[in-house]
This record gives structure tokens, C-alpha cells and sequence, in this order.
């Protein structure tokens, strides 16, 4: 307490040092005064004479000037006192060179600022645990399936998991299952769909966050038959009732089905795909199957709870599940018992948060060598500037400041630089931040988290110190060394300076130059790996020709599939009719969109291919197409052709295959023709294959394309549909024109569609190139930032290389007079230059292309088909260096020869 | 701990106890009450009483104002403040524990330790 009240004392003393120093003293002064009187008194009375009085009063009290100088240090705080003054003369020393300040601190604003930047991503994605009360509690439940191939590995739960898992575990404090859909609002202003989330009983307390307006969901909002309910989000709350409290109770239109509101979630709450309507979904007992896994577990596990305790909880009663329950109609139980389900629970943030750790480690990664390159940039620059002052250094040593005082007066200077750079920098990234949010890709997790918090905060001012401490330490370690007498002597400038002279800065170039070619090797293989994804045939053609419209049935004829399906040619009759369109398509989903809606994805066998014992057949993606969907994407027919209309209206058992399933059962495309295939078992009728198709890389072009099987949108007999047979429902619609993309072709497809469909929602409206430049976001984005990273890096080691050319040649003018005088070539003293340059250059490069090898290996999951020491992007990456120093070297160089000699030799 | 730091927490310490018995004083007479029962062995020079003075000052132990001196002058007088009075009870408490155990310490004879 004591020593706290002082020090608040000291400080304001220190701080407010102009207005009380001069009271102060002048108290000092006087008491002192008084103190040397008060003795000479008295020693008077002792008998003294006047003049010894006060002499011995002097002598008692001792050396005055020394006791004030005591006292004033521990009336302040001296450290501070001097910092705040060498800060004060390094900000006016800056000031009086505004070209080297400016230069300095853009350089810095832009290095710190990219890694601020990149940090608050890295830390609002990666670091800061997701937005749920203990949300390290929080899991995936997932499960493996052996047995079952072309699930990926992980599989989801199905509606009687639901069931066993609430009553049965041992491990789960709450647990439910969710998925998420999109729903019709209708009855307030246009149609729309809404992003949903549909949640069983137990979502909602798993993740505990509690609602800002009304309930949860009960029990009874679970049960079949119950009135149907639903909660807003907050932002779906302000967009269309403009945040009315009043809104609990009022009755919304969802699906054609009045829905009361019970809740609205508080601000802050976040899920993933950003829903906007929570509404319950419900399972009746009585019809729930085995199968269907399409729903998402999630739990919140009981405290002290590991994986491995909660997954052998999951495996036991998977168990119990897989007798507890029937099959799903059509299904046989060998298909459950042969899949071997296995328990796989994942943290829910490992889930979330996905593979993209892996991009944003190299982003930052990247920056951060960037950020060192500015550094040696600056050190070099801090160099030349420190040279400058040698003399002024030498002088002061000389008359008595100490060394630790020129050097810490060196080191303000460049903290302060790194400071006021690290101010900048976070303006630029706070802003830089803002656009990420707004238009980053849509891929990224947890986008809408990202901001500045007092971490970032902390990471901005440890960057700022680190770099101003890591340029400052160079010239310190150089000139911030007792070497008066050679200082002095040598800082006459008469002499040509000595080879250590530019050891320092030479050492910075390389270490430029090194890690410059680190960068742009980074960005080579990135350009070419996106050279490789876009030279691979994705499937369809001239995708920005593609445009994509979702709309949906009405619920008055969901069951009546002879309708449906006129409804549907009706609908792209109207669409061909629009000017400009050549062809249109209809189907349950575009290329690409599988991860939007998860993929549709079932057991297919094949005539005649014996499956092992114990072995379920491989599930194979399945889209339902009507004729012209090949044509509008742009898909070439391998084989065979095209469903018919007549296919469609006759109900034919038909199908078509892609080309690596053909080739996979039958060797070659030709050779399905005429095989026959059938869906999930028995209960489905064989279809014949009447075409081949080319793959489609539905999961974008780096992943390896899915087999698929395509039926009818209009069959006969269908396992998943009634009595009446299947029609395709909810339809995408393709449409190839010109105009793709335009506010009119859309207004048009739109009304083409209400004026068939009586105005039911029309969404998911896009592009087909939209949809495959999303697929590329993660590379495009990885692409940019190396890019700029790389070319920044490029500018700056050019920038390093002339300063440093461009320095010596300036320093060495009298020496070039001289040798010019004396009769040397031009040509040969500016190849004496260049190769100065060159030298450097190639030591850096060759670090450089080491430390390459080692580093890109780290960046090996973002590329695509070549490998991380792709030579064609090493060699081109070296030549394009050394030919850009060359030439920073030759410059410099050239201004010096064709300098006049007299002119060179005056030179001082 | 240096010696000067031994040597200036002693002086403040003897500083509170003068305050406490003479009342405000200025630094003269605080340096000379010193003086008189210490002898030349805790100061050699008096002004080294004034960064003492301060630091009890800044650490809210005494207080100072203005008064008249001896000499009828105007002249720093300091008093003890509520704080410093407690600071000094709790010191002088400390000092003579400590005294008596450093007492007790020379008084124990080799034989008693067997």
C-alpha cells in the first residue's frame, strides 16, 4: 500500500513535471536554506564568528547541489523521466526526416497489420472456445461405418438413435439430434425461404444458451400433434419485426402450417449455417426406423467425462440400439448389422471448426515472414541513419554519457517506430477485419465471431514491441558499442569505409532475400495448384452461362405426383421461353450444392455383381434429372443417351450411370448399356442403364469425383415413395442463357415459376460458376493472401538490395573518382556492383530455397497436384529473384559511373 | 538490502519516533534530536534527512506545512499523520522483537545448545 501510494506520487511528479518541478525546488531551496541558518545560529551562540559559523553550518549539512540531486530522482521517477524524453527527441528526431518516417511506418502499419489481422481470425476461429456456456463439454456424436462404404468415415444418427441414446446413456448430460432445412414463410410480404434449424428436444439445453424472449421448446413441443411452435433468431427478430417485443404468440405461416412463436434467442447466440427459425422436430415412436441417418447428434457431456468414456457409452449402446429397433420398410437388418457402426465422438469445436486450422497456420505463418522482412527493411534503414550519427555518438561517449544511455536512447527510437506503426497497423486490420467479415468467404467458420478483443489487443502491442525491439537491436549491437577513438576518427568520411562496415547490412539483405523466396516459392505453388484446379473439367461447361433457381410445390399437391411433374414441365416450358435461353434443366440439386444440402446418398447394387458375405453394397450418389439437365450443365453424354420425356410420362425403369461407375463395374462406358441396377435392396425394382455420363466433381474439383447414379424425376415404383409412385418435389431449375446472372433473367425465371406455382417461394438463386468459385474459396483465399505476401515480400528484398547497393556506391564515391581517374571502365566498376548484388542475392537465394523445402512442406494440404518441391515453381521463382536484383543492383550502380570524376573526387 | 537502505529505514523510523515525542518540528531540529542521542554515527551529513523526510512524505507517514522557525523565518514544519503513528507502533514493535531475539541470541552460551 505504502510503497504503491509513492510510487502514484512519483509518477504524477514525473507526469505533471512541468507545472510543480519549479514549486518544488523552490520549497527545497528555502528549507535547505532555513536548515543552514537555523545552525549558524547556533553556532554563533556557541561562540563562532559569523563567517566560520555558517562554514561549519555548510560542512554539517553537506554537499547541497548532490542532496537535491538525491532528492529530485526520488521525488520522480527517473527511468520514466528519461524514457519520456528519449521518446520525445526520437519524435522529433522522425519528424525532422518525414520521407525515412513515412516509408518506415507504412512498411510497419502494413506488416503489423496483416498479422493483427490475421491473428484476430486465427484467434476468434481457432483459439476462443465457441459461444456456449463450457462449451468444452460440447461433442458431435458421430459414429463409423466399417461396413458401409461411401459414407466418409463419420456418419450421423438416425431418428431411433434418438430414442435409445436419451434414455439409455450414462455419459450425457443432455443430448438431441438436429439438422437443418429451409422452410417457406409465407403471408408477410414475398414469399421467402428461411434457413432453419430443426431441432429434437435437448438441442436447446445442450447448448444452454438461454432465450432473450420467452422458452425453449418442451417436451410437448416434441410430441407429434402438439401445436406447431417456433423461435426466431435475433436477427430474423430485428429484420421482420423490427425487434417488436410483443411478438410471443403471434402465428406465423411455415410450410402452409400456422406456427405460434415461443421464443427469440438473444444476439449472441450462434449455430452453425446461421439459421434463422428454430423449430422442433418431432419423431413419433411408433414409426421410427433403424436407418436414416441424417441427423446431426449433438451432447453435452456429464462434468469429468472423457471421449474415450463417452465413446465406449456410445458403443454399448449402439448395441442395445440395433435390437431395440425394426429396419427401415424394404430394408434388410443385415444391411445395419453388415454396416458395423463404431461410436466416433468429436469435440464439437474439432467439428466446427473443420480443416481450415491448416490454411489459416500457413496464412499467418506467411504474414509473419512478411512482418520479418519489414523488419530487416527497416534494420536496414535504422543502419544507415545510426551511421549518420556515429560522429554525434562518439562525441557524447567522449564527454561522458554513458553507452547504455546512447543505446537505449537508439532502442526508443525504434520501439517508438514499432509502436506508432503497430497504431496504424491496428487501424488497418480493424478495418481489413470489417471487409473479412462482410465478404469473406462463406466457407470460413465462425466468420461472424471475428473481431478485435483484448487479446488481439495484447497480441497487437507484443508484435509492435517485438518488431521495434528486433530492428532496434541491430544498430544497438553495432554502434551502440564503446569504440570512441575509431569512431571519431574513422567518422570523417575521408576514408572509403572498411568491409564490416557493411557486414551488418549484407547480412540483413540475405536474410531479405531468403525469406522473400520462401514467400513467392509459397505463392508460386499456390498459382499453380489453382492452374491445375481450373485446367480439370469439372463436369459441366461455361458455368457462368448456368443459372440456378430452387422453387418449391405447394404442400395442396406434395401427393399427388402426376401433377407435381406437369407442374414441372409447365414451369420449363415457360423458362425456354425466355429471350436469350437455350436450354433448360430440371433436377433435385446442381452440381456442387451437395454440400448445402447434404448429400443424397444410398446403397446401390448391381445386377449380377455378387456381393461378399457380410458385405453391404457401396452407397453411390444419387440425383433425379429430367431430360435436358446433361445439356444446360454442359455434361458430356459418354454412352448411350439422354432420358426422354416418354421415359418420364411411360414411368420406364431407366437410369443413368457416370463414367467411373461404369468403368468400375463394367471396365468401360460402353459396356453398362443395357446393365441393370436397383437402390437399397430388394423392395426396388432393376432399372437399365441407358446412358454414361462424364463425372461431375460434385465436392469440388479437388476432391476426387463421386460415382453417381441418376434416375428419373418421374418413377413408377421408388422405395422412398407411396402408393402413387415419385415425383420429384422441390426442383432445381437450370437455365442456360447469355443473360445468366442478371437482375432480369431472374425477375423473369420468377415469374415464370409463380405464375405456375402460385407464388411459392423461389430460392437458392445463383450461378453455376457462383457455386464453382465457392468450391475454390479456400484456395482462392489461401492463393490471394500468399500472392500479396509474396509480392510484398518481392518489393521489399528489391527495395533491401538497391538501398544496399545504392548505399555502398555511395559511400565509395571518392573511391570510384579515384578509379575512374585512374583510368578504370565504366562497364568494369558497374559489374563490380551488379556482382556485389548478385553475390548477395544468390547467397539469400540459395538459403532461401533451402529454408523452402523445409517450410512448404507445411503447406503441402492446400495444394493440389504437384508436390510442395515442385521444381517448375523453384526454378522460375529463383531466375525471376536473381534477374529482379540484378537489376536493383544495376541502377544504383549505372548512376554511379556516369557520375563526373572531378565531381566524384569532391565529393564529401 | 544495501547498507544505505538499512541505514535510511533506520532513520526514518527514528524520524516517526521523534515526531511522535517532540511534536511538529522542522528538519533542523528533527537532525538535531538525532543528532543529540546518535551521535555522528547514523548521519554524516544532515541534508541526507531531506530524501528520508520526502519518501515518508510521498508514503503518507508524516505531513508539512508551513511555520514559523526559531528565528522567527518561515520554515518547513512536519507532524506525524494518523498513518505514520501506526506505521511507527507497528515498527517499534518489529524492532524490539527483533532486538530481543538478536538479545537472546548472544546471550545463549555454547553449552546450552547441547
Amino acid at each position: 500500500m505504502k510503497a504503491l501510494r509513492r510510487f502514484l506520487k512519483q509518477l504524477a511528479a514525473s507526469l505533471f513535471r512541468r507545472r510543480t518541478a519549479a514549486r518544488a525546488e523552490e520549497i527545497l531551496r528555502i528549507e535547505i536554506e532555513e536548515h543552514i541558518e537555523l545552525q549558524a545560529a547556533e553556532n554563533l551562540r556557541a561562540g563562532l564568528p559569523a563567517v566560520e559559523a555558517r562554514r561549519q553550518a555548510l560542512i554539517k549539512f553537506g554537499n547541497v547541489e548532490a542532496i537535491k540531486e538525491i532528492y529530485r530522482d526520488q521525488r520522480r521517477l527517473p527511468f520514466l523521466e528519461t524514457l519520456i524524453r528519449d521518446t520525445r527527441h526520437a519524435i522529433r528526431r522522425l519528424r525532422k526526416t518525414p520521407g525515412f518516417t513515412a516509408a518506415v511506418l507504412l512498411t510497419l502499419s502494413l506488416g503489423i497489420g496483416a498479422n493483427i489481422a490475421i491473428f484476430g481470425v486465427v484467434d476468434s476461429i481457432l483459439l476462443r472456445p465457441l459461444a456456449y456456456p463450457h462449451a468444452e463439454a460440447l461433442v458431435e456424436v458421430l459414429h463409423t461405418a466399417p461396413g458401409l462404404p461411401g459414407f466418409g468415415g463419420s456418419m450421423g444418427c438416425s431418428p431411433a438413435m434418438y430414442f435409445t441414446y436419451r434414455e439409455e446413456n450414462r455419459t450425457f448430460q443432455q443430448f438431441g439430434l438436429w439438422q437443418s432445412s429451409g422452410v417457406s414463410v409465407t403471408g408477410m410480404g414475398e414469399p421467402a425461404v428461411a434457413k432453419a434449424l430443426m431441432v429434437t428436444y435437448g438441442v436447446l439445453d445442450t447448448l444452454a444458451v438461454e432465450p432473450r424472449l420467452g422458452r425453449w421448446f418442451s417436451p410437448t413441443d416434441d410430441t407429434p400433434a402438439s401445436p406447431e411452435t417456433v423461435i426466431l433468431t435475433y436477427g430474423y427478430w430485428q429484420r421482420h419485426f423490427g425487434g417488436d417485443k410483443s411478438i410471443l404468440g403471434r402465428t406465423l405461416t411455415i410450410n402452409s402450417k400456422p406456427t405460434v412463436v415461443i421464443g427469440v434467442m438473444p444476439k449472441e447466440f450462434r449455430f452453425q449455417l446461421e439459421p434463422e427459425l428454430i423449430l422442433p422436430r418431432r419423431f413419433d415412436r411408433k414409426t421410427v426406423y433403424l436407418g436414416e441417418f441424417s441427423y446431426r447428434g449433438i451432447a453435452r457431456l456429464k462434468p469429468g467425462v472423457s471421449l474415450d468414456q463417452a465413446n465406449a457409452d456410445l458403443s454399448r449402446m449402439l448395441g442395445m440400439w440395433l435390437n431395440a429397433w425394426p429396419p427401415n420398410p424394404g430394408l434388410d437388418i443385415s444391411i445395419f448389422r453388415n454396416a458395423r457402426l463404431g461410436p466416433k465422438i468429436q469435440p464439437l469445436k474439432q467439428r466446427i471448426v473443420g480443416d481450415v486450422g491448416a490454411t489459416l497456420w500457413v496464412v499467418m505463418g506467411t504474414l509473419g515472414l512478411v512482418l520479418l522482412i519489414a523488419c530487416a527493411n527497416v534494420a536496414n534503414l535504422l543502419l544507415v541513419r545510426a551511421e549518420a550519427r556515429r560522429h554525434e555518438f562518439a562525441v557524447r561517449a567522449a564527454l561522458g554519457a554513458g553507452w547504455g544511455r546512447i543505446a537505449k536512447g537508439l532502442m526508443v527510437e525504434s520501439v517508438t517506430l514499432g509502436m506508432l506503426g503497430g497504431a496504424f497497423g491496428l487501424a488497418l486490420s480493424y478495418a481489413g477485419l470489417r471487409i473479412l467479415v462482410a465478404k469473406g468467404p462463406g466457407t470460413l467458420p465462425r466468420l461472424g465471431e471475428i473481431g478485435i478483443d483484448s487479446s488481439v489487443l495484447a497480441f497487437a502491442l507484443g508484435v509492435s514491441l517485438l518488431a521495434g525491439a528486433l530492428f532496434g537491436i541491430i544498430p544497438v549491437l553495432k554502434y551502440g558499442t564503446p569504440l570512441i577513438a575509431a569512431a571519431l576518427r574513422g567518422a570523417g568520411r575521408t576514408l572509403s569505409h572498411g568491409r564490416e562496415h557493411h557486414r551488418a547490412r549484407n547480412t540483413l539483405v540475405v536474410v531479405q532475400v531468403a525469406l522473400a523466396l520462401v514467400l513467392l516459392i509459397g505463392s508460386g505453388l499456390m498459382i499453380r495448384t489453382f492452374e491445375r484446379l481450373r485446367s480439370i473439367q469439372p463436369g459441366f461447361t461455361r458455368p457462368q452461362e448456368v443459372q440456378i433457381v430452387h422453387a418449391m410445390i405447394p404442400r395442396s399437391i406434395a401427393n399427388d405426383p402426376e401433377r407435381i411433374m406437369g407442374m414441372h414441365s409447365e414451369i420449363l416450358d415457360k423458362l425456354s421461353a425466355i429471350p436469350g435461353v437455350t436450354s433448360v434443366g430440371l433436377g433435385d440439386a446442381a452440381p456442387l450444392e451437395s454440400s448445402l444440402f447434404g448429400m443424397n446418398a444410398n446403397p446401390i447394387d448391381a445386377e449380377g455383381k455378387h456381393l461378399e458375405e457380410g458385405q453391404a453394397p457401396a452407397s453411390r450418389r444419387i440425383h433425379k434429372i429430367a431430360p435436358g439437365f446433361f445439356k444446360t450443365m454442359g455434361t458430356r453424354i459418354v454412352a448411350g443417351r439422354d432420358f426422354t420425356w416418354t421415359d418420364l410420362y411411360e414411368k420406364r425403369r431407366v437410369g443413368i450411370v457416370s463414367e467411373n461407375l461404369a468403368r468400375e463395374w463394367w471396365g468401360a462406358p460402353r459396356a453398362a448399356l443395357g446393365k441393370r441396377i436397383r437402390e437399397g435392396g430388394p423392395l426396388d425394382p432393376w432399372r437399365e442403364i441407358v446412358g454414361v455420363v462424364e463425372d461431375i466433381y460434385d465436392d469440388g474439383v479437388q476432391t476426387k469425383p463421386p460415382a453417381f447414379v441418376y434416375w428419373p424425376a418421374r418413377m413408377a415404383r421408388y422405395i422412398w415413395a407411396g402408393e402413387n409412385g415419385y415425383a420429384l418435389g422441390n426442383g432445381m431449375y437450370a437455365i442456360r442463357s447469355n443473360r445468366a446472372g442478371t437482375e432480369g433473367l431472374v425477375k423473369e425465371a420468377r415469374e415464370a415459376i409463380w405464375s405456375v406455382n402460385g407464388r411459392q417461394p423461389v430460392f437458392l438463386v445463383t450461378t453455376l460458376s457462383t457455386l464453382y468459385d465457392q468450391s475454390m474459396a479456400r484456395t482462392s483465399f489461401a492463393l490471394v493472401i500468399l500472392a500479396i505476401a509474396g509480392g510484398m515480400a518481392l518489393i521489399l528484398g528489391i527495395v533491401g538490395i538497391y538501398g544496399v547497393i545504392a548505399y555502398t556506391i555511395s559511400q565509395r564515391t571518392r573511391e570510384i573518382g579515384i578509379r575512374v581517374a585512374l583510368g578504370a571502365q565504366p562497364e568494369g566498376l558497374s559489374r563490380m556492383f551488379v556482382r556485389h548484388g548478385l553475390l548477395l542475392a544468390a547467397i539469400g537465394a540459395t538459403l532461401g530455397l533451402a529454408a523452402a523445402a523445409g517450410l512448404t512442406r507445411l503447406m503441402s494440404s492446400l495444394l493440389f497436384g504437384i508436390t510442395p518441391l515442385d521444381p517448375v515453381t523453384y526454378s522460375a521463382v529463383s531466375v525471376l529473384l536473381v534477374a529482379v536484383s540484378a537489376l536493383a543492383s544495376y541502377v544504383p550502380a549505372r548512376r554511379a559511373i556516369t557520375m563526373d570524376s572531378v565531381h566524384a573526387l569532391r565529393a564529401e | 538490502m544495501k547498507e544505505t537502505d538499512v541505514r535510511q529505514g533506520t532513520l526514518a523510523l527514528m524520524v516517526l519516533k521523534t515526531l511522535d515525542v517532540l511534536g511538529p518540528l522542522h528538519g533542523y531540529g528533527i537532525a538535531r534530536r538525532i543528532e543529540q542521542i546518535s551521535g555522528d554515527i547514523l548521519m554524516v551529513n544532515q541534508g541526507t534527512l531531506y530524501p528520508v523526510l520526502l519518501k515518508l512524505e510521498q508514503e503518507g507517514s508524516i505531513a508539512s506545512g508551513w511555520g514559523a522557525s526559531e528565528n522567527k523565518r518561515k520554515a518547513r514544519f512536519y507532524r506525524l499523520t494518523r498513518q505514520g503513528r501506526k506505521q511507527l507502533q507497528a515498527e517499534t514493535r518489529s524492532w524490539e522483537q527483533t532486538a530481543s531475539i538478536i538479545q537472546r541470541f548472544f546471550a545463549v552460551r555454547a553449552q546450552d545448545l547441547k
